[in-house]
């Protein structure tokens, strides 16, 4: 029996390689977990039909003595990022049956380091949502409460990774969707600098917040994987050479800034905020200096990203016309193929943001809106970089609130509100982690908490670092 | 305010068929929504809009694939075909 509760990617890559167990081994395992749990979890929306080939090609490579650094390593990825030959969808029935006609980059590099890939995971469709609630194929419950939500968009792949049906896995991040679902089931997800990793083959929800990120249960198995998917790609001219913002210099002491004002508003959960003064004084105990910092206009985070996000969701969403690829609906005409189509493929929240987008960008309406939205990126840009010469690192909750009850948040502008620590990042294009900070115990239960670090462009290494130190790795 | 005739309106331009009783239900959920965002005109700024960090990335615009090496691959997956074509109702009368 392999213990998979403790299992990092350097544990297993070790008895890989002495032999304690093959990777045959491990993705059995895996995927007697799956069978065990993924009916109540729904975390999986597919288990991929040649796992045990994969895993056999990874103990030939194990046997000549290749030491990869994701040899062997079970991986679960996200349905919005494609895989040459396998079905990806989004979670949304106007793709049911979509099958990759190529490899995402970061496919491309995971296969290349050897890992193996169980399957593909749940989540809102198209990235829009905070919980999988969204998904047209039902929501994933949280691994430490089947009642409760994983969180999302990327629920799926945290659930995955919570539950030991997956040792890593990917997902993409869009204003918290790799963050904020590892934080609802206690692992580390991050989101890298914009830029850091390629989006090819990602299908595009903001195109401007958007980025891959890895959930792990440790710090290091997250670094891990960032260091094998980050880099250029001349596929995405988004994608940033290494070094872009200058060489990292790891200094003595980091010091860490808390927007208090932020923290402390109404509407923040009470026992969120307990567990998070905690965590403030368990850094302080760490020897880190923690401080209060003022970023006046981070108040205006969740309508700026907003606007933002409906601008260019209905904008990306446009390739959908059941012509290329994915569901026909035939009407009349090619009209009313393109509207029977998209109205009954797309899913509540996608249309809902497409006619909010439609209309944040219309004629009239676009300067109050999108021209203000983007001086208002501008004038977040600067206020961070004004904290970053205050600070090494920015600290707040992950999320306001505990995982919350399926079907309990009906409204969507209460469900955009979950997001108010973690678009700040995408908004500025910062890396920022989110780590398991213990547990709050809500009605006799116990749902993990989480705390974000975000640092600024190109800076993953302090994340990992403070990371470590805090959870003790 | 927003009403059910802005929503249909919206909706024609996106290509989205939306029946009567869900626009009348859209105008209780995007109404909050709009007024929410409209907070964004408080902020005050620079009225010049900088591209962050990035920059145009240019590259040789030459051909790198074999000709016809991802056309079965991606017309496989259109709902309609005829030969090397997607195809589509009629559009001109």
């Amino acid at each position: 029996m392999i213990d998979l509760t403790t299992l990092t990617i350097a544990s297993a890559r070790k008895s890989l390689d002495k032999k304690e167990f093959s990777a045959v081994d491990l993705a059995e395992s895996y995927l007697a977990e799956i069978q065990k749990k993924n009916s109540d979890i729904h975390a999986y929306l597919e288990i991929y039909d040649d796992v045990i080939g994969q895993a056999k090609e990874a103990d030939e490579k194990i046997k000549r003595g290749e030491t990869l650094s994701l040899l062997g390593i079970p991986f679960a990825i996200k349905d919005n990022i494609l895989i040459k030959g396998k079905k990806s969808g989004s979670s949304s029935k106007i793709l049911e049956g979509y099958v990759g006609t190529y490899d995402a980059t970061v496919i491309k590099k995971l296969k290349e380091a050897g890992a193996i890939l169980l399957g593909r995971t749940n989540m809102d469709e198209f990235a829009l949502g905070g919980s999988t609630e969204n998904s047209a194929y039902g929501p994933t419950k949280n691994p430490y409460n089947l009642a409760r939500v994983s969180g999302g968009t990327s629920g799926g792949s945290a659930a995955s990774v919570a539950s030991s049906m997956a040792l890593v896995a990917i997902g993409s991040d869009t204003g918290g969707s790799v963050r904020q679902p590892s934080s609802f089931c206690g692992v580390v997800g991050l989101k890298p600098t914009y830029g850091a990793v390629s989006r090819y083959g990602l299908m595009a929800a903001t195109s401007s917040f958007d980025q891959i990120g890895p959930i792990g249960k440790t710090v290091s198995d997250v670094e891990t994987v960032f260091n094998v998917i980050k880099g250029e790609d001349p596929l995405d001219s988004t994608s940033l050479s290494a070094g872009f913002y200058g060489e990292n210099k790891m200094k003595p002491t980091i010091s860490i800034g808390v927007p208090w004002d932020l923290v402390n508003q109404d509407g923040i959960d009470r026992k969120v905020l307990e567990n998070f003064k905690e965590s403030v004084k368990k850094l302080e105990i760490l020897g880190f200096e923690v401080k209060d910092i003022s970023i006046p206009s981070i108040k205006y985070c969740i309508a700026l990203y907003y606007i933002i996000n409906f601008a260019e969701v209905s904008s990306n969403l446009a390739r959908f016309d059941g012509v290329k690829y994915g569901l026909h609906l035939d009407g009349k005409n090619l009209l009313e193929d393109y509207t029977l189509t998209r109205g009954q493929g797309f899913g509540k929240e996608a249309r809902r943001r497409i006619i909010l987008g439609t209309y944040v960008l219309s004629a009239g309406y676009y300067d109050a809106y999108y021209g203000k939205a983007q001086i208002a990126r501008a004038v977040f840009r600067k206020e961070f970089s004004k904290a970053f010469s205050e600070v090494d690192l920015v600290l707040t909750p992950t999320a306001p609130t505990p995982p919350w009850i399926v079907g309990e948040k009906n409204d969507p502008l209460s469900m955009y509100l979950e997001d108010i620590f973690t678009v700040t990042a995408n908004i500025v294009g910062l890396p920022a982690i989110s780590l398991p900070s213990g547990f709050l115990n809500i009605r006799e239960k116990d749902l993990p908490a989480g705390i974000q670090f975000m640092a600024s462009h190109g800076r993953e290494d302090l994340l990992f670092s403070v990371g470590k130190k805090f959870l003790g790795e | 305010m927003i009403t059910k005739d802005d929503i249909k309106k919206l909706a024609d331009l996106a290509r989205i068929e939306v029946g009567d009783k869900e626009a009348e239900s859209m105008i209780s959920e995007i109404g909050p929504i709009l007024g929410y965002i409209d907070q964004i005109k408080n902020i005050s700024g620079e009225e010049t809009v900088e591209a962050a960090d990035h920059r145009n990335v240019l590259r040789e615009d030459k051909v790198i694939h074999t000709p016809g090496e991802y056309t079965e691959d991606l017309l496989s997956s259109a709902p309609h075909r005829e030969g090397n074509y997607l195809k589509v109702k009629k559009i001109l009368g």
